[in-house]
């Protein structure tokens, strides 16, 4: 192929990355936004999605169902995670992130125990190919960037334009004033955990047609939305895009051009200078 | 109508911050609540809205033991706050800052036009952020966000703070017209002058004690007491 051919695979590849880490960040970057705190469990929730989807799939035989399935069982782990872990802790800092991490180490070791080992295959629901003139690519993986992004526009939708938004909005910047207008600030708090965690376990059922569910799978998801996030500007959504775009295009350019080590490493280094320049990210402190 | 309390202790810590705070404010009344610096004033308003538990005592909504409601139960029970500071919510619009408190009891345009009307320099600004504003509009949409609220209490903490000469007196004509609407109204404010002008009754509180009540004329012929309770020579 043509550098201009490899160019292009990698911007198809690069936007189709992008756009399914903006979904895993974007629930990394709610549940930071709003409840201040840092979920390290988040790539666990993302890996249990595609866990789920590959039950569902396999065991009821279809892809579609899973994929309404997975965000919905796993946010209702994380709500039980809410109230059973993180709301009797206060919901402190600190102790949010040795109680998630905690999370990570059991939802990991659950699915290894009831899962196994292995990598599993999901078949994508629909196969074809779109040819270009240089080269076939995956018609699934063009319809995963167009999902992806029809479900960052309605959660940017239902931030910027629901009640329930606005409780969120309202409360990230002042939970007590929130409350003393009839927010009720321990439900927004758990509904934007099962949220975040609905948005990362859609984005693995997604992938897994693409790359097997495997109990590790979410290690990478968690720190490439890690580096979305702090590049992006804690708790903003919409640096949370941007950046979003930024990692996954450079990583899909690199992985294409070089290799998938290589993006990693350039992801890594791009939030350091980043962070060198401009310490609170691209947008930081703020939500929409 | 009456929100009371009675022998309330509030505590940050082990540090006790009210001591048998009782104090009541009917339906279309203005009281003030004065006091040096720590003497527990916001402590008083923050417990009234749940936002700090007595430890023990009573805070009443006519026959309502607020005590026993959770924080964000108590807006929709009638009583709104205007925070120390305005704390508007600042990356959020004028419009969606005033739809917080609409929210509160379910309002619509029937309740914002009239606040607009209070506050017509909002209704130029609405898709601007809350906190682009000065602190003078800051102030007023603070107010009007209560407003919005449809209150039957309104607890001002510090509402003139910042504010010019002129913008505190509109403020005050604004919680005037609030008691002609038999909205009664707890106002904690530095400016001395202010509360004796509107208020009804004025309640001096030290060391988290309500020390007296007593009515503005009162006051006002005894100068020494603002002096020992307030600090203010008049």
């Amino acid at each position: 192929m043509s550098l201009g051919a490899h160019l292009f695979l990698a911007l198809l590849e690069g936007t189709v990355g992008a756009l399914v880490l903006a979904l895993t960040a974007l629930g990394l970057s709610l549940v930071f936004g709003v409840m201040r705190i840092v979920n390290v469990a988040h790539g666990a929730f993302f890996m249990l999605g595609a866990i789920v989807t590959w039950y569902v799939s396999t065991l009821l035989g279809s892809f579609l169902l899973a994929l309404v399935v997975a965000p919905l069982v796993v946010a209702a782990v994380a709500v039980v995670a809410d109230r059973l872990v993180l709301r009797p802790i206060g919901y402190e800092p600190e102790s949010t992130i040795v109680a998630t991490i905690g999370l990570l180490y059991i939802l990991e070791q659950v699915v290894l125990m009831v899962y196994g080992p292995y990598a599993r295959p999901v078949t994508a629901p629909i196969y074809f190919r779109v040819d270009f003139p240089w080269f076939g690519y995956s018609g699934y993986k063009l319809i995963v960037g167009v999902i992806a992004a029809i479900l960052l526009v309605a959660t940017w939708i239902a931030l910027a334009r629901t009640k329930l938004g606005l409780y969120m909005r309202a409360t990230q910047q002042d939970p007590e004033i929130a409350q003393a207008f009839a927010v009720p600030v321990g439900r927004v708090y758990t509904t934007a955990f099962g949220a975040g965690a609905g948005l990362a376990a859609v984005a693995g059922a997604l992938i897994v047609p693409i790359q097997q569910a495997h109990y590790l799978m979410g290690l990478d998801a968690l720190l490439l939305s890690f580096v979305v996030v702090i590049l992006g500007g804690l708790g903003s959504l919409r640096g949370t895009l941007v950046a979003a775009f930024v990692v996954g295009l450079s990583d899909g350019a690199v992985s294409v051009l070089f290799s998938p080590t290589l993006a990693k490493i350039v992801a890594t280094l791009l939030v350091g200078l980043v962070l060198a320049v401009r310490g609170r990210g691209l947008f930081g402190e703020e939500i929409a | 109508m009456r929100l009371a309390l009675e022998g309330v202790d509030c505590y940050y810590g082990e540090v006790q911050i009210l001591k048998e705070v009782s104090l009541h404010v009917d339906a279309g009344e203005i009281v003030g609540l004065l006091g040096r610096n720590g003497a527990g004033k916001t402590t008083t308003l923050r417990a009234i809205m749940g936002l700090v538990r007595p430890r023990s005592g009573t805070i009443r909504l006519d026959g309502t033991d607020l005590g026993r409601l959770r924080p964000h139960e108590i807006p929709g029970r009638g009583i709104a706050y205007v925070p120390q500071g305005r704390r508007l919510f600042p990356h959020l619009t004028v419009e969606e800052n005033l739809r917080m408190g609409l929210l509160v009891r379910g309002g619509g345009a029937d309740t914002l036009e009239p606040v607009l009307g209070l506050f017509p320099m909002l209704g130029e600004r609405l898709r601007q952020r809350a906190g682009t504003l000065s602190g003078g509009q800051q102030q007023m949409l603070a107010t009007a966000r209560a407003l919005c609220a449809r209150p039957e209490f309104l607890l001002l903490d510090e509402p003139g703070e910042g504010l010019m000469p002129t913008l505190v007196g509109r403020l005050l004509d604004t919680i005037v017209a609030l008691k002609a609407r038999r909205v009664g109204v707890l106002l904690v404010e530095q400016k001395v002058d202010a509360v004796l002008r509107v208020a009804d009754r004025v309640a001096l509180i030290e060391n988290g004690r309500i020390a007296r009540h007593a009515t503005p004329a009162e006051l006002a012929a005894e100068p020494e007491v603002l002096l020992r309770y307030v600090g203010v020579r008049r």
